[in-house]
């Protein structure tokens, strides 16, 4: 024993000593691609850009400044212009909340149908996977800048392209919720021959349902940014207001909406947080 | 046994009123929830005018569209004051005019003389023929028409169907007749139209054509592999350049598809979304750090952080793109900084929450060595939140990826703004639809890469959540 020892030691010391030559040079080689990357990009960005970097730093808080210079000007006349834009964000709202409730109803077949544990066929699981990749990958702005073309200004096409990618993006963590159930309820339901359907409603469901909604709610405060953002391609909504203000140079207004938009936003990230703590017990 | 017999149902009902209550509470409490989204539905149904879709969608113009994504047009075009001079461009653009003498580009094989050696014919695809002559243009040969057509030019200048008083209107199918046109459109892929001063006839095909090389350029007669292979030959198609330099530069410029600029705008997009997660990450590591309870004990500062964070997220990027658009003017800064921004909230939000749940043993185990703070932090914190820090700025890379080209529609530049360009002219849909697979393939990249990055640096490709 005695003797083995130093010649164990020596070995443990020549393995150590090369693991962590090893993972220096990885390191060092991430390290080197972070940085190339960095200045790669910077080069390109340096050359596609408009305005020149310093003279964007110098010039970041002007506009900023004229916003909250307009709306100190205004005094108390300011709150009515707030308010005046409520009917705005409703419609945004509306358009998030509509759209989420399809596709959530969407994404709840999608899932059911790419579930491993549900679903015997590889055909149909491929495919409902496929189906939900490309949908989950498109922008929503392309989707929607496509309808709009289409179809012509209105909410619509903002409703259709949230709805496709909501379908798409809750499709996805559904199916990883389904097949990630206990089979054992399923199982159950088999032994005392419930159908396919009946094994849904009452094995899986009940699991699923709670995080199910948890994803909905988080989806629906993605979905409030998401059409805000289509409102300015011209979807409605506070969104094309806002960029129809900025066009306009109405600083206060613009101010008066930035204010109920992130007013909004971070009102609905807190309920967002307490529901999901509510509906499943932890915060993420 | 403990199987419940009906009777024996009813007795424990009795024994335990309370429980039984509760159940049928919280059913009725779902099936109010569940009326209530009901109703909500139905209202959203009309508020958001989703009974106008059928109203909205206009199957022509989808129809056209997509017929334009995959497929492509020559117009043949006569003037009846000219009758000789018919000029044949590639989707009508007079930059691409075939037979055109400085181009020298040879007349397609699908237009050719009549074998009376006066009309001049346009062959279909679908083998139908157009004739064109002085006086009149006639239709022959079309499948499932059992009749050929003539259109003339009336004593007013109007034009019409030669004997289309006597036809019936099931004949007359395909063809759209007002005062001032005459349009024959049997399938999406043929259309004829007549009009007092001219004859328009637009043939498609399906494929993009010249998507390497556009109609002007010296190797548009070669294929692209027939191009590539050119490129090893020692025969110059033009004395100006060599082989290789022609092929890189006719691609780059060409001037249907525009590689070289949609190529350059995907990179400012991907420049945007890459370097946007690197300065969130870099930002939210110290701070997250100072954010932390069982790092910062001073309470002020990490509320103070903590809010931060909330208000970084909560101006959504679309916000911080327009005050960065104001100061860098368009292009990837205004990108980099609004995601950045946003990131450096919602990374150093998750960051903190990753540190204050970490393990307290390992950092007791340095701190018992005699380590200092900073080397405590180094040595049992850091270890344990890499993969989740590494693992949560990858998920953001890929996400990100989608925000950039949104950042660049609303005017930051990039593949965005491209795409919205192609769209506003109302005819380059081809154009969008090979920008929307980019898009798409890109972002499916950056997916793929993310998740690869996450299983070789971490050893899962999930998203790490503690």
């Amino acid at each position: 024993m005695s003797k083995a020892l130093p010649a164990n030691l020596e070995q443990i010391e020549v393995n150590l000593k090369k693991l962590t030559n090893q993972r220096t040079r990885s390191s060092l080689l991430g390290i080197a691609i972070l940085i190339l990357v960095f200045f790669g990009g910077t080069l390109v960005s340096l050359e596609a850009n408009a305005g020149s970097f310093g003279r964007g730093i110098a010039n970041f808080f002007n506009y900023p400044k004229d916003l909250f210079v307009d709306t100190f000007e205004m005094g108390w006349k300011y709150w009515p212009r707030v308010i005046k834009y409520i009917p705005e964000l409703i419609t945004t709202l509306n358009i998030a909340l509509f759209s989420t409730s399809i596709g959530f109803v969407l994404a709840v077949i999608f899932a059911i149908f790419s579930s491993r544990n549900l679903i015997r066929n590889k055909r149909v699981i491929q495919f409902t996977k496929f189906l939900m990749d490309v949908t989950r990958s498109f922008p929503t702005l392309i989707i929607a800048m496509v309808f709009l073309y289409l179809m012509g200004k209105s909410s619509l096409p903002a409703v259709i392209a949230i709805t496709i990618h909501t379908a798409g993006a809750l499709g996805k963590l559904f199916t990883e919720a389904i097949e990630n159930c206990d089979g054992k309820p399923i199982e159950g339901l088999s032994s005392v021959g419930a159908t396919w359907t009946q094994k849904i409603r009452f094995s899986v469901l009940p699991q699923v349902l709670p995080l199910f909604l948890s994803y909905g709610i988080l989806r629906l405060e993605i979905n409030v940014r998401e059409s805000t953002i289509l409102g300015f391609v011209g979807a409605g909504g506070i969104g094309e207001m806002l960029a129809a203000l900025i066009q306009w140079n109405y600083g206060a207004d613009v101010l008066a909406c930035m204010f109920l938009l992130v007013g909004t936003i971070i009102a609905l990230d807190y309920l967002s947080a307490y529901w999901r703590h509510k509906l499943i017990g932890v915060n993420q | 046994m403990s199987s419940v017999l009906a009777n024996e149902r009813d007795n424990i009902r009795k024994l335990y009123p309370e429980t039984f209550k509760q159940a049928k509470k919280s059913r009725t409490k779902g099936q109010i929830i569940f009326f209530l989204i009901l109703i909500y539905l139905i209202v959203g149904f009309f508020t958001l005018d989703v009974v106008d879709i059928p109203k909205k969608w206009k199957p022509q113009n989808a129809a056209m569209f997509v017929l334009d994504t995959y497929a492509h047009k020559d117009h043949v075009t006569m003037k009846w004051e000219s009758p000789d001079d018919i000029k044949i461009a590639f989707e009508g653009n007079y930059r691409s005019v075939y037979g055109r003498d400085n181009l020298d580009k040879s007349i397609p094989d699908w237009f050719y003389k009549n074998s009376d050696n006066i009309g001049k014919v346009i062959e279909f695809n679908n083998l139908g023929k157009a004739i064109l002559y002085k006086d009149r243009v006639e239709i022959v040969n079309f499948p499932k028409y059992e009749r050929d057509f003539t259109i003339k030019l009336n004593a007013n200048g109007k034009p019409y169907v030669v004997g289309s008083e006597n036809l019936a209107k099931s004949e007359l199918k395909g063809f759209r007749i007002t005062e001032n046109r005459v349009e024959f459109r049997p399938t999406l892929h043929e259309r004829i139209q007549v009009y007092p001063k001219k004859v328009e006839i637009h043939r498609y095909s399906l494929g993009w054509k010249y998507f390497w090389f556009d109609f002007s350029s010296p190797l548009e007669p070669y294929s692209f592999f027939e191009a590539l292979a050119l490129t090893f030959s020692n025969e110059r198609v033009i004395p100006e350049m060599s082989n290789l330099k022609l092929f890189l530069t006719e691609i780059k410029d060409n001037e249907a598809f525009m590689h070289g600029r949609v190529w350059w705008a995907m990179l400012e997009t991907i420049v945007m979304a890459v370097l946007g997660t690197m300065f969130a990450t870099v930002m939210a590591l110290p701070l997250s750090f100072l954010a932390a309870y069982n790092v910062t004990p001073i309470k002020a500062l990490r509320f103070t952080l903590r809010r931060l964070f909330d208000t970084l997220r909560g101006i959504d990027f679309l916000i911080w793109s327009l005050i960065f658009l104001r100061a860098f003017g368009p292009g990837p800064f205004t990108g980099i900084f609004a995601i950045g921004f946003t990131d450096t909230g919602t990374l150093g939000k998750l960051y903190s929450e990753a540190i204050e749940n970490t393990e307290k043993k390992q950092q007791e185990g340095v701190q018992s060595t005699g380590a200092s703070k900073f080397l405590q932090h180094r040595f049992g914190i850091i270890p344990q939140i890499l993969p989740i820090f590494v693992s949560q700025s990858l998920y953001y890379l890929e996400s990100n990826t989608r925000g950039a080209v949104i950042i660049g529609a609303m005017g930051a530049g990039g593949i965005g703004l491209q795409f919205l360009g192609a769209l506003a002219t109302g005819n380059d849909f081809e154009n969008v639809a090979y920008m929307a697979i980019l898009v798409l393939a890109v972002v499916i990249f950056m997916d793929r890469l993310s998740a690869w990055l996450r299983r070789i640096l971490i050893g899962s490709d999930q998203l790490i959540v503690r």
